[in-house]
């Protein structure tokens, strides 16, 4: 029986990205906030110092800053005639775990959308008919647009101090950036990243090849920087650990960096660490939740009532507790009716790599986001007629470390290990290095989140069920990405070139991303959608799923946490400007 | 009384909240077993997380025999030549066996409910068994399938080229072993030996760095501003440590 504890006016389930900015943007705002988060509290002098942080093993290999499966898991099936087993040890894809979420082992590669990917439905039928799209394609448009979200973007990367080289200040194309991105209100915050030797021989062969080369948009800040909130960040010092690490220099943006400092000082704010939620609690009438239950470490069951609900865990765990907590109507792929679990997708991702002749590459020095990058072949950036496919991605070299025990590549045809192993290792290290593609995953009829008929965790609910499998239309273009940046590769004039092509089927245990999309999609439509516009519940309004990435409709060809931010962002006006004014439906 | 008291001090040792029994928060309706953080970002001397460092010693989940064989085989797998010692004197086994002493050895923090059942390669692994328990079954089987075979010497005893082919012969899945799937054993010591040899040496492998000096890795350096620039120049400084340099340090080596 849960012990029912005082009220509050805003209960948080997950303290990641989302689940900070809103805190902070509520509390600010006057409201008594309390989050819960299952994990531990995490900061970086305690949890990721530079005595230590540059630990492979520990954190790359034995991925001990994730959530652990042992906690929560899901299970995972390419279709719906194969039965879906757990994943016993996450591999292909890693949720983050404790405050700061996936936001302290991200790599800080900060993308905006582009602004056709916010109507990609009409847009695509527009250009190239109706019929140029599958029938069990079930991509949508999103119910806000590109000049809508512009100024979250820019509060999210003001927020987060981000390096890069605008392409498009309102409307004026800047020389140095990205010709395709959407128009920008500013100029990054800080400047771009150096560059290494392998992204400059990219950007070379790129130029040569008719491409238009510029620095990827970094969250890993070329020098220091204080945000809107106070917070000083400190310079990037090119480590080579982002990815699945936290930073010890203070210098990738997260939770820690960017919001808590100012966040832990507000006296209406609490955060409760090791306090999983284990549902969202409705009233009699179904329409208005009445807080959550959670359970704390000894097994407690304690019941934190609220008058707004706001969902910012990991995305398949913003579905996972919809569908246990009743919340919008489940997801059934025989017949397309309810929406919570429905347009689950992902990323397509593909590479090439190159052994280059008598370089020294220095591939250790990197960070999670710099990198030379082209996006010429995203979204709609290209016409796709006659073509096969639509979408597209980004590509470019974008290597993010060397660290030795999952970087090391040989020759074809070096054998997995002795004496010419040995040999191959040691002479191609310097030389190698690796180009790849981003690109985008839509969402089909048969790609969907539900609750697994079989295995629990360890409270006894049932695990999140993922069907998942590619379609032509990711594995066409990924066919045509890959050859597209073969031909760039092909001019840096390397000595060996392997292109692979993301082939099907999906493997859950083979790295791609963590970019798990959909689920409680946000929409224009309460029969294609389970939130509103303003990432508001359609059917309990004092619930919100205020921007993870459960919410995009389809993904695009970009890293999802800008996105992410900016929906945070403009979740928190709604709330504050338009929902304490007047409690209900803002749809 | 309020149930969750958010007047807990920040300053009170991180560990009596964090760990696996968290603070007990006294309330109106009993113990919270909850950290409550309020006021301030909550710090205290002495609760950071450094790494466990292996010490030298005696073996702590191999029997000598199985030590004896997995020195062997990591000898093969990384052989010693004139680039640099092999997984034997770079201490690969050792790495192994404080592993599968420790967390991963008894696949800690995995998800290990039943029912256990076979899937498609794209599942991943669906076993029951613990890398502990792979590797206990594994040499048994191993070192049965080499006593019958080469006329009742152990692994550790046969010829090099004869170790060459007994882990080819695992490696292709050629050579059966009773009740152990071979390649998927030889998968495992290959990514642990590996794993041993590049993982920093705190581990008990990579020993004096001979991984990252064969591949020219700087280690734990964390700062490379000044060289990001320098294209096609080699790094100047040599590997470091968690731990530091063996020069560096008096006493431990």
């Amino acid at each position: 029986m849960a012990r029912k504890l005082p009220p509050k006016d805003v209960v948080i389930i997950g303290l990641g990205w989302t689940g900070s900015i809103l805190a902070y943007e509520l509390a600010k705002a006057g409201l008594d906030v309390v989050a819960l988060e299952r994990g531990p509290w995490r900061d970086t002098a305690t949890d990721f110092p530079p005595a230590y942080a540059q630990d492979e093993l520990r954190y790359a290999v034995r991925l001990d800053l994730f959530l652990r499966p042992a906690q929560d898991t899901l299970t995972f099936r390419n279709n719906g005639s194969q039965t879906a087993l757990p994943i016993r040890n996450f591999s292909g894809f890693l949720p983050g775990n404790g405050v700061g979420g996936a936001g302290v082992h991200w790599n800080g590669q900060t993308w905006r959308f582009l602004p056709t990917d916010f109507k990609l439905r009409s847009h695509l039928e527009e250009r190239y008919g109706k019929g140029a799209l599958p029938a069990d394609m079930t991509i949508q448009d999103w119910p806000v647009s590109y000049d809508e979200l512009e100024p979250y973007y820019d509060r999210f990367e003001k927020l987060c101090g981000t390096s890069g080289k605008a392409g498009n200040i309102r409307g004026a194309k800047q020389a140095g950036g990205n010709p395709f991105e959407g128009w920008r209100s500013s100029e990054y915050p800080t400047p771009p990243l150096k560059q290494g030797l392998g992204a400059t021989l990219f950007a070379e062969a790129a130029r040569k090849t008719g491409h238009t080369p510029f620095p990827q948009p970094a969250s890993n800040l070329s020098e220091a920087y204080t945000n809107p909130l106070g917070v000083k960040l400190g310079q990037c010092t090119y480590c080579g650990f982002c990815e699945r690490f936290g930073c010890g220099n203070y210098a990738k943006s997260s939770p820690q960096t960017c919001v808590l400092p100012a966040l832990m000082r507000l006296s209406n704010f609490e955060a409760r660490t090791e306090s999983e939620a284990t549902k969202i609690n409705l009233d009699s009438t179904g329409k208005r939740a009445t807080g959550v239950t959670y359970v704390d470490t000894s097994g407690g069951e304690w019941e934190q009532p609220a008058n707004i609900v706001l969902l910012c865990a990991f995305s398949f765990f913003n579905v996972q507790l919809m569908l246990l907590s009743g919340i919008g109507k489940p997801y059934d792929p025989q017949t397309g009716q309810g929406v919570v679990g429905r347009n689950y997708a992902y990323q397509t991702t593909s590479g090439v790599s190159i052994i280059l002749k008598d370089k020294i590459l220095n591939p250790f020095i990197a960070t999670g986001a710099h990198g030379m990058i082209i996006d010429d072949y995203n979204g709609d950036n290209f016409d796709h007629s006659g073509l096969g496919f639509v979408g597209g991605g980004y590509m470019g070299a974008g290597q993010t470390g060397g660290r030795p025990i999952q970087t090391r590549p040989v020759p074809k045809g070096t054998p997995k290990w002795g004496a010419q192993w040995k040999k191959a290792t040691a002479e191609t290290y310097q030389k190698a290095f690796s180009l790849s593609t981003h690109g985008s995953s839509y969402s089909y009829k048969d790609c969907y989140l539900d609750l697994d008929p079989t295995y629990k965790d360890r409270f006894g609910r049932p695990l999140m069920r993922m069907t998942f499998d590619f379609h032509d239309n990711e594995l066409k273009m990924s066919a045509y990405l890959t050859e597209r940046l073969a031909e760039i590769a092909k001019a840096m004039d390397p000595a060996e070139m392997t292109a692979s092509p993301r082939k099907g089927p999906y493997n859950s245990t083979i790295y791609q991303t963590t970019h798990n999309t959909g689920g409680t999609v946000m929409g224009a439509d309460p029969a294609d959608s389970v939130l509103n516009r303003y990432c508001q519940s359609w059917d309990v309004h004092n619930v919100f799923v205020p921007g993870g990435a459960s919410v995009f409709p389809q993904n695009h060809g970009y890293n999802p946490t800008d996105t992410v931010g900016a929906l945070a962002y403009w979740t928190a006006d709604a709330i504050k400007d338009r929902y304490l004014k007047n409690p209900g439906p803002l749809g | 009384m309020t149930g969750v008291d958010k007047r807990v001090s920040p300053w009170l040792s991180r560990r009596l909240f964090l760990g696996s029994t968290a603070a007990l928060i006294v309330s109106g309706t009993g113990a919270v077993r909850a950290l409550s953080i309020g006021g301030a970002l909550p710090w205290a001397p002495g609760t950071a997380t450094p790494p466990t460092v292996v010490r030298p010693g005696p073996w702590m989940f191999f029997t000598a025999d199985e030590a004896s064989a997995i020195e062997a085989a990591v000898d093969r797998l990384i052989p010693p030549d004139d680039r640099g010692p092999g997984g034997k004197d770079s201490g690969c086994a050792v790495f192994i066996d404080r592993q599968l002493a420790g967390p991963y050895g008894h696949s800690e923090g995995l998800y290990t409910r039943p029912p256990f059942m076979p899937g498609a390669a794209t599942q991943g692994y669906q076993m029951p068994d613990t890398p502990a328990a792979r590797y206990r079954a594994g040499l048994k089987a191993l070192a049965d399938y080499v006593k019958a075979t080469f006329g009742g010497k152990p692994f550790q005893d046969l010829a090099p080229a004869d170790q060459d082919k007994v882990l080819g012969g695992l490696e292709s899945g050629s050579i059966e072993l009773k009740d152990v799937k071979s390649a998927a054993f030889f998968t495992l010591l290959l990514q642990n030996t590996q794993e041993g040899y590049f993982a920093d040496p705190i581990y008990g492998g990579n020993r004096d760095m001979a991984g990252w000096k064969l591949v020219g890795f700087p280690g734990a350096r964390y700062d490379y501003r000044d060289w990001v620039e320098h294209h096609n120049e080699k790094y100047p400084l040599p590997p470091v440590s968690i731990m530091g340099r063996s020069d560096w340090t008096v006493g431990e080596h």
